[in-house]
């Protein structure tokens, strides 16, 4: 008699929780030490559920054919030059920014999934955390390999994790990872696969990448999408996390709120520099950051919320102040790089008219009335030859680490401002979320590595801002960093297309 | 009443599936977007593994759905023959 066909649920159970064993000579608690001590209560593991029930020899045959699809189109937008194909250099800048900001993060979650995926007693879950922590570490090596090909051409990619150990700004997407890997396993998962990739991500991976797409840029295109079916099973996990924490005890409620809370405003902070990227660093646009976050955050958020409010779970605690800063962050974030363009590894630069005109259409509520006039007036002081450039260094959230320059939002001509104090000292943030985040748990944010801190301090290579630009962050002065124009970003760009400089232009109508 | 959503890669494999997705689930709503495609549809979405096969022409693995999906939104149930995502 021929064997019979198993069906995916048993080989499933066959290849995952049956490869399980009793610990018969060794506690259990001295096996998985960090399972308890976050307050958690784990009834029965036997619960959890795997909905995609992927099985590791099927997940390497995906896996090779997603990455054979994606070297394909590597060699061929490599052989085709394709970076000479993008619709502008400026766009370029969006992409320094993903392999310095981003891609350090795929390496950082690979790191902290492997370290759960041991923690766990429960087989389902180390598994699920074991496949996603080989995808992170697949990503961050397509992500770096795709953009390997772009530093050949373009200046400010070639020490990116150099530079996502030190520079400021870069400080912001490393110590949210820092933060959530140093956290117990099941704040982990919370943080990262629930509020991080359930919630948040599609936000940089579905819009940003298919604006990628828009802009003719097929290597990154490729491996945000790659990335992104792999996020699938990441938000899945996410979702099942949520669930199986809220069906095994109700003790489990309020802690996994306050992670949600927590974690919510951690990652919308996080996605402020996907705003900008996607307002100001597309020259073609398929829809603003404020269209991105209504469908990935209030349509999609809304409907996920409604589904776990019978475990008595509620909207995020903050998100009605994130809902209204959809029409501000990405024109705040923008302005705070613009300020400080000289300390950046990418180039900024003013949107032309035709670009303030769309922002004016997506934002008829607040470009007009608080941000035209402002860039407005930076154009004119570019034109007249004094670029402006923010010359002191701004006192950053402690527990973001972004500058202080976001609004109130009832008034957004009022910089946030909130203030602790905690064993004699004062510590500041940007907002009420970044706050709290805080007041629970000084004793950890009292140790954060605080990049304009650091600088004063002299732990950045001296009191000489130029030297910890070039020396200490390892930014290749005149470069990596200022204005677009006049960069030599943009004089080769113009090369390649027989395009004359804006300077060129202006010298021969004079 | 919630959305449940899939987004998928803008390729030849995808066209079939949204055909099959279409004939499964007659409300459905696609929105071609710059290299991707958005499906959506109300509380549910069923995509059906002999839908496609029949579309396509030759035998096809629903897990295969892996390679082109780029997002989903909603739970998700996987049985050999069905891929559902549900809103409770």
């Amino acid at each position: 008699m021929a064997a019979r066909k198993l069906n995916l649920k048993e080989r499933y159970s066959l290849l995952t929780r049956d490869l399980d064993w009793e610990y018969s000579y060794r506690d259990k608690k001295e096996i998985f030490p960090y399972e308890d001590f976050e307050g958690i209560k784990i009834t029965d593991w036997s619960k959890w559920e795997d909905p995609f029930r992927l099985t590791m020899d099927a997940y390497w045959k995906y896996q090779a054919e997603k990455e054979k699809k994606l070297y394909a189109i590597f060699d061929a937008f490599a052989q085709n030059n394709g970076q000479q194909n993008v619709t502008d250099a400026r766009y370029i800048n969006a992409i320094k920014v993903f392999l310095t900001g981003v891609s350090p993060l795929e390496y950082q979650a690979y790191s902290g999934y492997a370290h759960v995926g041991r923690q766990f007693s429960g087989v389902g879950a180390r598994t699920a955390c074991q496949m996603q922590s080989i995808d992170e570490l697949r990503h961050v090596q397509t992500q770096v390999h795709a953009m390997s090909h772009y530093n050949k051409f373009f200046d400010g990619f070639q020490d990116f994790s150099h530079m996502h150990d030190r520079v400021w700004y870069l400080s912001v997407p490393k110590s949210f990872f820092d933060d959530a890997r140093s956290a117990g396993p099941f704040e982990f998962m919370v943080a990262i696969s629930f509020s991080f990739e359930y919630v948040l991500t599609n936000l940089l991976f579905v819009p940003f990448m298919s604006g990628a797409a828009y802009n003719g840029d097929m290597a990154t295109v490729t491996f945000g999408f790659s990335a992104q079916s792999d996020e699938a099973r990441h938000m899945t996990l996410g979702l099942e996390v949520i669930k199986f924490l809220l069906e095994q005890h109700p003790d489990n409620v309020p802690i996994v709120q306050r992670w949600i809370d927590k974690w919510f405003w951690r990652g919308t902070r996080l996605l402020a520099i996907v705003a900008m990227m996607m307002d100001y660093m597309l020259p073609n646009r398929v829809m603003s950051w404020k269209e991105a976050w209504e469908v990935y955050f209030e349509e999609a958020g809304g409907a996920l919320f409604k589904d776990l409010a019978r475990y008595g779970i509620e909207m995020p605690k903050y998100a009605a102040t994130a809902i209204a800063e959809k029409d501000h962050i990405s024109h705040q974030t923008w302005s705070t790089f613009y300020n400080y363009g000289h300390a950046a590894a990418f180039h900024t630069w003013m949107p032309d008219e035709k670009e303030m005109d769309w922002l004016s259409e997506k934002y008829p509520d607040t470009f007009d009335k608080y941000y035209r006039p402002r860039f407005e007036h930076w154009r004119e002081k570019e034109q007249a030859g004094e670029r402006f450039y923010n010359p002191t260094l701004p006192m950053l959230c402690n527990t973001c680490q972004i500058p202080m320059g976001f609004t109130e939002m009832d008034d957004p001509s009022l910089i946030a401002y909130r203030q602790s104090v905690y064993q004699g000292e004062r510590y500041n943030f940007c907002s009420d979320g970044c706050k709290d985040i805080f007041d629970h748990e000084p004793e950890k944010y009292v140790q954060s590595w605080l990049p304009v801190h650091q600088i004063y301090q002299g732990n950045c290579g001296g009191a000489d801002i130029e030297k910890v630009l070039s020396e200490y962050y390892r930014i290749n002065m005149g470069k990596d960093n200022l204005d677009f124009h006049g960069s030599p970003d943009e004089a080769r760009w113009n090369a390649w297309h027989n395009l004359e400089s804006a300077e060129e232009r202006l010298k021969k109508a004079g | 009443m919630s959305k449940v959503y899939m987004a998928l890669q803008d390729n030849e494999e995808a066209h079939y599936l949204v055909e099959a997705l279409e004939e499964d689930n007659p409300d459905v709503t696609v929105d071609y977007q710059p290299a991707m495609i958005r499906i959506e549809n109300e509380d549910r979405l069923v995509l059906k593994r002999e839908t496609v096969e029949e579309k396509m022409g030759r035998d096809w693995d629903l897990q295969s759905l892996h390679v082109n999906l780029v997002t989903i939104g909603g739970n998700v149930d996987e049985t050999d023959d069905e891929f559902t995502l549900s809103w409770n």
